[in-house]
Parts: C-alpha cells; sequence; structure tokens
C-alpha cells in the first residue's frame, strides 16, 4: 500500500508498504530517516520514539497505514538546520551521550518532557523518562543534560 | 494483509462483519508486538483510531474503547481514581499515550492492569455488531486467559462506569514502577451508601476475577454508617480471603505461592488506605 504522511513538516510519500510494517520501518527503510533506533520491537525500550500528531509514541507499535495523512517528527527534525535543539545541545555538554543508540529515543522523550513541564522536578524527570533504557551512562548523566535543558529554558 | 480504515463506527461493524478474522488495533502496544515478532499474521488489520465515536468520553460515564490511558488519568482522575490509578501503572508515557482500555479487554491478558479495576467498580462493557449492541458486566467479560465475551463480528465500543461513590485504590507488584506486567495487582472500591464492596484480583487466576467471599466478609464488617478505625483481625481476614480468591500459577514473574502472599498484603494495605480516606473524609464533612 501507499502511505502519505508529513514527516518533519516534509508531505513524504512511502510506496509498497507492507500493511504489517510498522512506522519505525517506514521512517528508517523507506524514507531515509535512521534516527529513530530500531531495538526491543515490543515498546519496552522507547529508543524509536517520535512524535505522531505531537504526541511522543514508539514508532514500533504504530502500524505503517495509521499514520496516513498524520504528521510525524522524528529527531531529525528538532535541530534548526545546523542548530541544535538545546535539549540536543544539553545531552551533548553534559556528556549523556555514551553509545548512543538510545540517544534519539530519550532526546524526543525530554523534548516532550520540556515542552510540558519547563521545569521540571526530578521526579516528573524520572517519571517521563522511564519508558527509554539507557546500558551505558547510569542515566545520571542525562539527568544532568535534562536539569541543564531546563534550566536555560 | 489488508489495511482496513474505517471513519466511522457503522463502518467499522460492517467491516468487521464481513472480515471477521479482521484484527482490531488502536495503540497498537499489544496487536504490533506480535506482528512485529511474526507471532501473529492477520489476513486484515482493523484500524480503529480513526473512528471518532470510539475517541471520545462523556460524563454519566461513558468511556469510548479509544480513549487512551493518558487522556483517563489526565480527565478522568477525580470520578475514576481507582481507573486512573492502574492506567498510571501501564507501561510508559509512550504507551500510556497509545494504549486503551479497550485494548486491554481486547487483549484479556489475565495481567491486565485494568481489570481488576472494572471488576471492582462494576463496569460494563458496550460491545456492538452490525446485529446490535451488547451490554456485558465486566465479571461476564473475561472468560479464560487472553479469551473474553466478543463474537467474532463484534468491537469493543466503550466501558460504562458510574463516577465513584467512595475511595478506590490500585496495587500492582512488579520488579520496577515503569514497564513491568502485574506479577499480580488487586483493587478494591468501596460503595459506603450501599454498604458494599468490590475487590478483584488480577494476574493471579486465569481470568481477572471478583474476591466475593471478601467482599462480602468486609461488607458485613465494616460499619459505614459511623466508621471507626479498622480492626487488624478485619484487615488480617480480608486479605486471607483475597489471597483464597486466587489460583495463580508459577510462572517467570513470580512463584503462586509468592502472588497468593502479595495479594494479602495489597488487600490489606489497599483497605487501609481506603478505609482512612473514608475516615478522613467523614472528619472533613464533621
Amino acid at each position: 500500500m501507499r502511505v502519505n504522511v508529513t514527516v518533519n513538516g516534509e508531505q513524504r510519500q512511502a510506496d509498497d508498504v507492507w500493511e504489517g510494517e510498522s512506522l519505525l520501518f517506514v521512517l528508517r527503510e523507506r524514507l531515509g530517516l535512521p534516527g529513530s533506533k530500531n531495538a526491543c520491537e515490543q515498546g519496552e525500550c522507547g529508543s524509536c520514539t517520535v512524535y505522531l500528531d505531537d504526541v511522543p509514541v514508539c514508532a514500533c507499535l504504530v502500524a505503517a497505514g495509521q499514520v496516513q495523512d498524520r504528521e510525524v517528527r522524528t529527531v531529525e527534525g528538532l535541530a534548526d538546520g545546523d542548530a541544535l535543539d538545546p535539549v540536543q545541545e544539553a545531552f551533548v555538554e553534559a556528556g549523556a551521550v555514551q553509545c548512543g543508540f538510545c540517544t534519539p529515543g530519550l532526546v524526543v522523550a525530554a523534548h516532550d518532557l520540556l515542552d510540558r513541564v519547563p521545569k521540571p522536578s526530578d521526579p516528573e524527570i524520572r517519571e517521563a523518562l522511564a519508558g527509554n533504557l539507557c546500558r551505558c551512562t547510569g542515566y545520571e548523566k542525562i539527568l544532568d543534560a535534562v536539569r541543564l535543558a531546563a534550566s536555560r529554558r | 494483509m489488508d489495511f482496513l480504515r474505517p471513519e466511522t463506527l457503522a463502518e467499522a461493524l460492517e467491516l468487521k462483519a464481513s472480515r471477521p478474522d479482521a484484527v482490531p488495533i488502536a495503540g497498537g502496544t499489544d496487536v504490533m508486538v506480535e506482528l512485529n515478532y511474526d507471532h501473529r499474521r492477520p489476513s486484515a488489520l482493523l484500524d480503529l483510531t480513526r473512528v471518532p465515536e470510539l475517541q471520545q468520553w462523556s460524563d454519566g460515564l461513558r468511556i469510548g474503547a479509544g480513549v487512551p490511558y493518558v487522556r483517563i488519568i489526565d480527565e478522568l482522575g477525580a470520578a475514576l481514581p481507582g481507573l486512573a490509578m492502574a492506567s498510571r501503572t501501564v507501561g510508559s508515557p509512550q504507551i500510556r499515550n497509545r494504549g486503551t482500555v479497550g485494548g486491554n479487554l481486547g487483549a484479556a491478558s489475565p495481567a491486565g492492569d485494568t481489570h481488576p479495576v472494572l471488576l471492582a467498580s462494576d463496569a460494563v462493557i458496550e460491545v456492538a455488531s452490525v446485529r446490535g449492541t451488547r451490554m456485558i458486566p465486566a465479571a461476564e467479560f473475561y472468560l479464560g486467559v487472553k479469551r473474553n465475551a466478543l463474537e467474532p463480528d463484534e468491537l469493543i465500543v466503550a466501558v460504562h462506569l458510574t463516577p465513584a461513590k467512595g475511595p478506590q485504590q490500585f496495587s500492582k507488584v512488579g520488579t520496577r514502577n515503569a514497564m513491568v506486567i502485574a506479577v499480580c495487582s488487586f483493587a478494591i472500591s468501596l460503595f459506603p451508601r450501599e454498604n458494599r464492596v468490590g475487590a478483584a484480583v488480577g494476574s493471579a487466576a486465569p481470568t481477572p476475577r471478583r474476591a466475593h467471599e471478601a467482599e462480602q466478609f468486609l461488607a458485613s464488617a465494616l460499619d459505614f454508617t459511623s466508621p471507626k478505625p479498622l480492626l487488624d483481625s478485619v484487615k488480617r481476614e480480608f486479605g486471607e480471603l483475597v489471597s483464597r480468591a486466587a489460583s495463580p500459577i508459577d510462572d517467570v514473574r513470580g512463584s503462586a505461592a509468592y502472588r497468593k502472599h502479595a495479594l494479602a498484603v495489597m488487600a490489606r494495605r489497599t483497605l487501609g488506605w481506603a478505609w482512612q480516606e473514608l475516615l478522613d473524609g467523614e472528619r472533613a464533612c464533621a
């Protein structure tokens, strides 16, 4: 089937999409957007987190056909040209990245949190990131990054 | 595989009637896992996310099957504290943004987080087909492990609940707060004006189930008209009866013995919290 979807503000079209395919597969394999990562394919790890109509979701759990005529914003769509989003900037500065595999999902989840809650408490940060697994950092630097991004808003 | 995309409930029911093998999908948090892992290859997916009738709730309360957990938490927490508590324990923010009570009911997993609350709060499940609408009490909805009372041509349309008439509590045991399938869970609803108690266990039997004896014992042991602090013996007996209502198995998440023990503990604690809320309410009114 054909899927028409707005991705990062641009009208995109994917052809020959299998009906049981996930949004994550469409993004990575058909639209050339490998920022969203494929790890667990069951919504456990959060590394494929994207915005669907402004709501963060696991792209692996959205059927491709469900995004027809909807809007998706991926981690690639957060930066403004070469200027990183403040959340991305904070991840770099705080050293919140080790292997980097979980980073795109965490960046989107943190971006959404700060949009909703500009000055989050630590429990709010932990709760907002509870669906994103990181096996490298131990999370402390990630929490630092979110606090840093919040402090600059 | 076909991807069916109805835009009205009538259209969805027509499609389900002509394609009873089509698997309904809303938030996708269960269905997509099965597809991604090749555990299921249905001949068609029936996407319900564009059916406006399923995305709304109305006073009374009738909650559309497609209302995601995040909206139940944000919009219905005051009217349905038990359901909101259970919804908060579902998955992660990403999962709660997509997952629905309708999906919980459709999957009918014994471990589904909202089932004990629906049972303890006398929820009624509205299901529909082109043949008409059926109202199924939650207690008659769960038939077996991942089996519910739905006919092949029916869709889950809504859940009917009355706004809480008294304190409600929910408790769930898992290895962490987020992203856990319940080892076991428990819900209690007090109905002070009716001298009645609802209590139900999750993930501790082939289906979620009510703890009838525990409910009856508590209704007779509690004095709703002039509530006094709870006796330990009442809490203990209640916990014991709740535990006895369960018939859990040993599995990767926990042993049957642990589940039985944990249920008794959760029953005692949630009763304590609910009763304290009632006492505090009485004091505030006095």
